[in-house]
């Protein structure tokens, strides 16, 4: 493991207040996740890819665990995994002590390129779920809960070719909380928005979690956001992935980017993928 | 018509707001001109021959010169559909200037053959003494075209979905589809006329053949190419089969679904001509038919262009139908 990453954190005085709320997470109302030994292969031509190679780790309910890796390791495959949308090739994922069959709406995904339907209006897509589940009528106010949560209550009737790819990834955002799942899976949720606004969903992201205690299992290319968002950062290898490092990361919230563990760690962390 | 080309229209008569309150748009007026000139031409030489409807012929032509001119006068914002005549007005130019060619070729000087090319007059004689013959002919034309157009593209459109959605679907339609879809409707024709009890019958059947075939070979091809991502995402959010084929599948299909229904329109079309021509016995094709067949060759050319008229308002129709339907669709190819 590499040393001082999990030095206490000391808020300097001096530090400019980063956007995030203080408060701790919500009592567990997420879901525990474990996979055992998981491997996975693409099928080409000539021969089989291997992506995930013996995979392992437990996160306890309502944790918030960053995934961090080389682009093309294998983290997007991983969460659809999770997800249940393949089975692994081999090894053993389960849910609150259960194996996974299949997809189901209580482990929501965010993709990472945003795939709205093009022929729904915002909040037509933001309610694929509950249309989905046949539970619309009942459910109709959380929708337009889910779209305010993310800033486009004045956007609900326009159509995804007008949005910019920011407001996209945050449309996609909303449509998988608005299911309220206990497992939240995000594939790079913030890849494509500003740095400013990137600082704001952060907060935002943050603020959610807490407030609703979902697990959540985040893949992001951003070591520091990795260590503004997450309790814990698992750190993968080039593919085939394997975890190389999973480290401890409990600083109280709001985190700021100017500590002096966050540097530290961060460095630390980059100096990990560097090597990889 | 088309949105951009009307707003050209009114963005070039934007220019004539400037011109003094009393005065017309000066392309309305030369239009208008244009059109009183051609109504003059139609009046004052003398016929060659004993032409009926020459008088209202002229009348017709300066009647519209004046409405030309009337419209000349509006400004933005009023009577839109009627200000927009402004904006046509070269090719209202244009359009007297090729009917007052037509009139002196045939009427007034006789370049052209005469049974074969009737002067304009003799058109409008058909419409006013033919009218009934006429309309009977687009309803019975109408009528065989609406029934076979929707049971072709009902049937299409749920075969393309069965063929795209099912591996099993698709292992024993797509061999059949492959050998007999390419086969021209009309090769059918023979055997459908005796095949079935009615010639009205056939005609459907070959009409509904015609459509059918790029109906369900795009919507198929729809269905296909649909972005395998939109049904990760609807089956993580708790989507089952049905919702991924009627929320997912099939909107995702849409637009390849459209082109299949113009192409199936565009080929029910001359398969209606040809089978009312052969078997019907009414309808616009067998009206053609029937006026060849008399020499009367004003008869044809008003029920060519009762034709040219219906099948270009049937397709404007199903564009705008399209453009209802897909409105969240950029760049869509304007009619
Ligand atoms: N459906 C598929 N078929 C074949 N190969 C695939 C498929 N999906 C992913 N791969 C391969 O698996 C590897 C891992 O892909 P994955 O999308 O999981 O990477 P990633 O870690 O998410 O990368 P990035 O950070 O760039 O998003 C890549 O080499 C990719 O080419
Ligand atoms: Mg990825």
């Amino acid at each position: 493991m590499v040393a001082g990453l999990t030095a206490p954190s000391q808020t300097p005085a001096s530090a400019v207040p980063a956007p995030i709320p203080a408060g701790n997470p919500a009592p567990a109302s997420g879901a525990a996740l474990s996979l055992r030994d998981v491997r996975h292969a693409f099928a080409l031509k000539k021969a089989p890819l291997p992506v995930l190679d013996g995979v392992s780790f437990d996160v306890e309910p309502g944790a918030f665990v960053a995934l961090l890796g080389p682009s093309g390791c294998g983290k997007s495959t991983l969460l659809r995994l999770v997800a249940g949308l393949e089975p692994p090739n081999e090894g053993r994922i389960s849910v609150d002590g259960a194996p996974l069959r299949g997809p189901h709406p209580s482990r929501g995904l965010v993709f990472q390129d945003p795939t709205l339907y093009p022929w729904r209006s915002v909040i037509g897509n933001v309610a694929v779920g509950p249309e989905a589940r046949g539970r619309l009528r009942a459910e109709r106010g959380r929708v337009e809960e889910a779209l305010a949560l993310v800033g486009l209550s004045g956007f609900a009737d326009a159509f995804p070719h007008q949005l910019s790819g920011g407001m996209a990834q945050r449309v996609a955002l909303a449509r998988a909380l608005v299911n309220a799942p206990p497992l939240l899976l995000l594939d790079e949720p913030l890849g494509k928005l500003d740095s400013l606004t990137r600082l704001t969903m952060q907060a935002e992201l943050v603020r959610l979690w807490q407030d609703k205690g979902f697990t959540a299992l985040l893949v992001t290319h951003d070591v520091e956001e990795a260590l503004m968002l997450a309790q814990r950062i698992l750190v993968f290898s080039d593919r085939p992935a394997r975890i190389r490092a999973d480290i401890p990361c409990d600083r109280p919230y709001p985190r700021h980017r100017e500590d002096p563990g966050v540097v530290a760690d961060r460095r630390a962390i980059l100096d990990l993928l560097g090597t990889a | 018509m088309s949105e951009i080309a009307s707003d050209i229209a009114l963005a070039r008569t934007e220019g004539a707001i400037r011109r003094p309150a009393f005065l017309p748009a000066p392309a309305s007026v030369a239009a208008a001109a244009a059109w009183i000139g051609l109504s003059a031409l139609v009046a004052l030489p003398p016929d060659l021959g004993d032409f009926g409807f020459t008088r209202e012929l002229a009348i017709g032509f300066a009647g519209l010169g004046a409405l030309v001119l009337a419209a000349g006068f509006l400004r933005p914002g009023e009577a839109g559909p009627v200000r927009r005549i402004q904006g046509w007005s070269p090719w209202l130019i244009v359009l007297a200037g090729l009917l007052g060619l037509w009139e002196v070729a045939t009427a007034k000087r006789g370049w052209l053959p005469m049974p074969f090319f009737p002067p304009p007059q003799s058109i409008v004689e058909v419409f006013v003494e033919d009218y009934a013959r006429l309309a009977d002919s687009v309803w019975h034309s109408l009528r065989l075209l609406a029934g076979g157009y929707a049971l072709g593209a009902l049937a299409g459109f749920t075969l393309g979905v069965a063929i795209g959605w099912s591996r099993g679907v698709g292992y024993w339609v797509h061999p059949v589809l492959r050998f007999v879809g390419p086969l021209p409707a009309t090769a059918w024709l023979p055997l459908a006329f005796f095949v079935f009890p009615s010639s009205g019958a056939a005609s459907t059947f070959l009409v509904a053949l015609a459509t059918g075939f790029p109906v369900t070979v795009l919507t198929w091809s729809g269905i296909a190419g649909v972005n395998k991502a939109y049904y990760d995402v609807a089956r993580t959010l708790g989507a089952r089969e049905d919702f991924l084929i009627l929320k997912v599948a099939i909107p995702a299909a849409l637009p390849h679904v459209f082109v299949g229904l113009f192409m199936g329109l565009g080929s029910s079309f001359a398969v209606l001509v040809v089978a009312e021509m052969l078997g019907v016995k009414a309808g616009l094709g067998w009206y053609l038919q029937w006026a060849q067949g008399w020499a009367a060759y004003a008869n044809m050319y008003a029920a060519l262009a009762v034709m040219a008229l219906a099948c270009s308002g049937l397709i404007t129709l199903l564009f705008r139908v399209r453009d209802r339907l897909l409105s969240w669709q950029k760049g869509l190819v304007q009619w």
